[in-house]
């Protein structure tokens, strides 16, 4: 058997993929020796390696965000502008996005899957008005509400005051038919106060969850998806009858929150590569694993940059040799910061030999 | 309601704009506004826009009324016998002067067969939504709108008679063809613009072979009788410009012979061509280096005082010269002076160039390229009546891009040639058929194509050959205006890095990213190897860690510090010790700790 260096005492064979498992003899040879002839030598420059593989493809993609036209479709930040997004680590994706999937008491049935989708979808109160009028003689708020539109969501007259009623204070609200009657009490009102009142009411969560904005329900083998558009995992996660498993959101931050770090490393790979190949352009994954522990490994997603992983390098030159040099050198010389000359920029700025590939290797004279 | 807008400025509101517009344009067709005035209503604002400002392009159009032109075959007529002018049509009316505004709100029909009863104008001619550039290009309708984006940008750049008056001009750089042709394939517009008075190409016959693999890539085999014949021969000028400037205190520069000893004289030889006042004798040649202009310069602004008390010399050589990697004769030197009251000499010299490998060229379809070889006459391949091609262009340059105006124009050149006519190629005038039956009454009743023969061994090509004539124009970018190479040579004085430029003999940088790829491949030696070219030795203190100085006088290395001599030698960039010298002078102490030298 070919030698395989390793972790030690790790068995080689345990590390491959399950369906190479059963391989035996000259079969089970060949394998490990391109396992070995696969593995990156000591002293390679993996890092510059990576980035080289995901940029060089990321130049081919075009800048423009491509959507058919007249399509029902939830349109996503696409290409470059996504990918961008993905390394540093906004806190907030442009277009947040879910997949919603339902577990199999709710997936086939259609009816039920409405009935999910439209718990999840978030309505506001002026998604429900009809007209909104002032009365500045009585100081108070008409909303006259879209009977049709509350029947479809299955909401009441009373349901809907309550919303306003738990957020809001200082008001009293009267039923009339299908207008409310929004009065403050607080004594002394003038009209500004109730014209601000009036924009105010407009944005009251009705019900719903709070983000999703749009819903698209799609049959996809067979099965029914929730696709939104607007994030909010941890209140979707709460909904009986959604599949925990692999409900997926494309807000990395979240992810991070809810699920772990592991999780949001994971879905850094995988959006970065899904967006990678819908453009039409591939590159190994394990290039954009690397990139993706380099943003998690301290237990929190950081972006790539000035304020990540670029930022953090422990030496100075290198810092100052990317972004803000001046207020890297300032800090440095107010610090007493050493810099110890271990990798790479640094050494090409002294002119020393930078310690990678052939650099790794040092003889020294005995004598 | 809208609003309505002199030159901008809100004069008031009014109703029914729509109906006001029409109305004033009426009274503009009577005389009763200048011609110049625009009027447009923007629908979508409901504001009307009355503008009469400078710097508005007009274009003229002529005016439609219930889809009949107000152009009639009368007017044309009395066009052609002259009894009416330009002028006229415009005063009557007929013809109107529109800018970009009110073009907004026109219907302009290209032809006079697509007018209707909406249509407000009529173009003077198809060809005329093309501008001045693109309209100088043959059969654009055959083209993909990009190539004739490349074309026209190239038909810029073609080196002909660029003005008339260029002997008496002083242009600093300028380009001048030797034996500028007419295109036997034009457009219209030449004539409006003077090109056919001042052509900038040459007809030559192409072939449309491949020719030993060296016309990959665009390049072009060129037939080395033709260049002995002249083809794309060209004069290149220069200007350089001496001012013998007066400084304040009495100084000033002086134009004769620098004496012996001079700051920064040259060696004598580059003196000799000089006549006696310091200034070059016309139609005197001039090799790289060679002095035009002598000029001494003052150094410090010393006064003259001062010079003798303190015996300075306070004088340096600051002559003018040819050029690195030009060379020429004197074409004229001119005496003046500029509103100060200083001399000022221009001395042009001229170069003649003559095409070698690596000179650009193009046809005004953008398919441009380099010389790839220039092959004797009697290698080139050649057809049965004995003709050889000027040019060898790859087939391979035309399927991806589609320049079928290209073809066209090798065929209407070769039809040109034969029948003794230039053929007109303006856009949109639809000559294919026309072509087609010159072609066939021609004899060529395949195409143009002709059986060729290969000039090296006689034997006959098995396929026909696409050749005919063309109109390449030479670009002005030149090889020997562009070659460098370098393998050591000046450093800048502060960093101590090779100089940036060709001008300069400078290096060819190896630059941030050039860097990450040796980085990828682990080459760190190689690396270093790159990065050395301001390597420099220092001794560094170990105790406070700066640089030290070598104290000649006590024959030891000292540290500026604390004057001891514990030092060790250490190599690094001199960019490095630049920072950490920057570093100091802003009261930072960077410190400097080396480890024993690791031997690699």
């Amino acid at each position: 058997m070919a030698k395989v260096r390793g972790e030690k005492g790790a068995n080689i064979k345990e590390l491959l993929p399950k369906k190479y498992q059963d391989l035996k003899g000259k079969e089970l040879e060949k394998a490990l020796e391109r396992y070995e002839k696969m593995r990156y030598d000591y002293g390679e420059a993996i890092g510059v390696v990576a980035a080289q593989s995901i940029s060089e493809p990321a130049t081919q993609i075009t800048l423009r965000a491509y959507h058919a036209a007249g399509r029902v479709q939830l349109v996503t930040t696409q290409g470059l502008p996504r990918l961008i997004e993905i390394f540093d680590a906004r806190r907030e994706p442009k277009t947040p996005s879910m997949k919603i999937y339902l577990d199999e008491r709710y997936a086939t049935d259609e009816e039920k899957a409405k009935e999910i989708a439209s718990k999840i979808k978030e309505t506001k109160l002026k998604d429900l008005l009809l007209e909104e009028r002032l009365d500045l003689g009585e100081m108070v708020i008409e909303l006259v509400i879209d009977k049709d539109k509350i029947s479809l969501l299955n909401l009441t007259m009373e349901q809907i005051s309550n919303a306003i009623t738990k957020t809001t204070h200082n008001v009293e609200i009267k039923i009339e038919d299908n207008i409310l009657f929004v009065r403050p009490t607080s004594k002394s009102i003038d009209i500004k106060d109730l014209q601000t009142l009036r924009v105010r009411l407009r944005e009251k969560h009705v019900k719903g969850i709070k983000g999703i904005t749009q819903i698209l329900l799609e049959n996809v083998n067979g099965e029914w998806v929730i696709s939104t558009l607007g994030s909010n995992l941890r209140k979707v996660l709460e909904i009986n009858g959604v599949d925990k498993r692999r409900t997926y959101t494309n807000n990395i931050h979240e992810v991070a929150s809810v699920l772990g770090i592991e999780a949001a490393r994971n879905l850094i790979v995988k959006e970065a590569l899904e967006t990678m190949r819908s453009q039409g352009v591939d590159t190994d994954v394990r290039h954009l694993m690397l990139v993706a522990d380099m943003m998690c490994f301290s237990g929190e997603v950081k972006a790539i940059g000035r304020y990540g992983v670029a930022g953090s390098k422990s030496s100075v030159l290198a810092r100052a040799n990317f972004e803000e040099t001046i207020k890297h050198l300032t800090r440095a010389a107010y610090r007493g910061e050493e810099d110890k000359l271990t990798s790479i920029v640094e050494n090409v700025i002294i002119g020393n030999v930078v310690p990678v590939g052939t650099g790794t290797v040092k003889v020294k004279y005995k004598g | 309601m809208g609003m309505v807008f002199f030159n901008g400025i809100p004069l008031g509101k009014a109703s029914n704009l729509e109906q006001m517009r029409k109305e004033l344009i009426d009274k503009r067709r009577k005389g009763k506004f200048p011609k110049s005035m625009s009027i447009s209503y923007l629908e979508d604002r409901d504001e009307l826009h009355i503008t009469l400002d400078n710097g508005r392009i007009l274009r003229p159009l002529i005016v439609v009324k219930d889809g009949k032109p107000l152009l009639t075959e009368k007017h044309k007529q009395k066009l052609i016998e002259g009894t009416i002018t330009w002028q006229e049509l415009i005063d009557e009316g007929i013809i109107e002067l529109l800018d970009a505004d009110e073009e907004d709100n026109a219907y302009v029909a290209i032809s006079e067969e697509e007018l209707t009863e909406e249509h407000t104008h009529l173009e003077l001619d198809p060809a005329m939504i093309l501008g001045i550039e693109a309209s100088l290009l043959p059969f654009p309708e055959m083209n993909r709108g990009d190539r004739l984006n490349y074309g026209s940008r190239m038909v810029v750049q073609a080196s002909g008679i660029y003005l008339k008056n260029y002997l008496i001009r002083d242009d600093t750089a300028a380009q001048l063809l030797v034996y500028p042709e007419l295109p036997m394939v034009y457009t219209q517009t030449e004539e409006y613009t003077g090109l056919n008075k001042h052509p900038s190409g040459q007809n030559l016959v192409i072939a449309l072979i491949s020719y030993e693999g060296y016309n990959i890539e665009d390049a072009l085999i060129i037939n080395k009788a033709s260049i002995e014949r002249g083809l794309g021969r060209s004069y290149f000028l220069r200007t350089y410009v001496a001012e013998a400037r007066r400084y304040w205190g009495g100084q000033e520069d002086i134009i004769g012979f620098p004496e012996e000893g001079v700051y920064g004289i040259r060696p004598e030889k580059a003196y000799t061509k000089l006549s006696e006042e310091g200034i070059i004798n016309v139609e005197e040649y001039a090799d790289t280096d060679d002095v035009l202009v002598s000029r001494i310069s003052p150094i410090r602004f010393i006064g003259i005082q001062e010079e003798i008390r303190m015996g300075i010399s306070n004088k340096k050589d600051n002559s003018i010269t040819v050029r690195k990697g030009e060379e020429g004769i004197v074409e004229k030197v001119i005496l003046t002076e500029n509103d100060n009251g200083d001399k000022i000499i221009k001395t042009t010299v001229r170069e003649y160039k003559i095409p070698e490998i690596g000179d650009k060229f193009a046809t005004r379809h953008g398919q441009k390229g380099v010389i790839g070889m220039i092959v004797p006459e009697e290698d080139m391949p050649f057809t049965e009546s004995g003709i050889t091609p000027d040019i060898i262009l790859n087939p391979h340059a035309i399927p991806s891009r589609m320049t079928v105006g290209q073809l066209m124009e090798i065929l209407a050149g070769k039809i040109g040639a034969l029948v003794g006519e230039r053929i007109d190629a303006t856009a949109f005038k639809g000559k294919e058929e026309e072509i087609r039956e010159m072609l066939i009454n021609l004899g060529f009743k395949e195409g143009p194509r002709e059986v060729m023969y290969d000039g090296k061994t006689g034997r006959k090509f098995k396929v026909r050959i696409f050749i005919g004539i063309g109109y390449y124009l030479r670009l002005y970018h030149l090889v020997s205006h562009k070659m460098h190479a370098r393998a050591r040579g000046k450093v800048t004085l502060l960093t101590k890095q090779p100089t940036e430029g060709r001008s300069r003999e400078g290096g060819l940088r190896f630059g941030e990213m050039e860097k990450d790829c040796l980085i990828a491949h682990g080459a760190a030696l190689t690396l270093k190897e790159r990065f050395s070219s301001d390597r420099y030795e220092f001794y560094i203190c170990n105790e406070c860690g700066l640089i030290c100085y070598e104290n000649k006088r006590k024959g030891r290395v000292e540290c500026p510090l604390c004057k001891g001599s514990d030092v060790e030698k250490t190599e690094m960039s001199y960019a490095f010790k630049l920072l950490l010298d920057e570093l100091m002078s802003m009261m930072i102490y960077p410190k400097i700790k080396v480890t024993r030298k690791v031997v690699i």
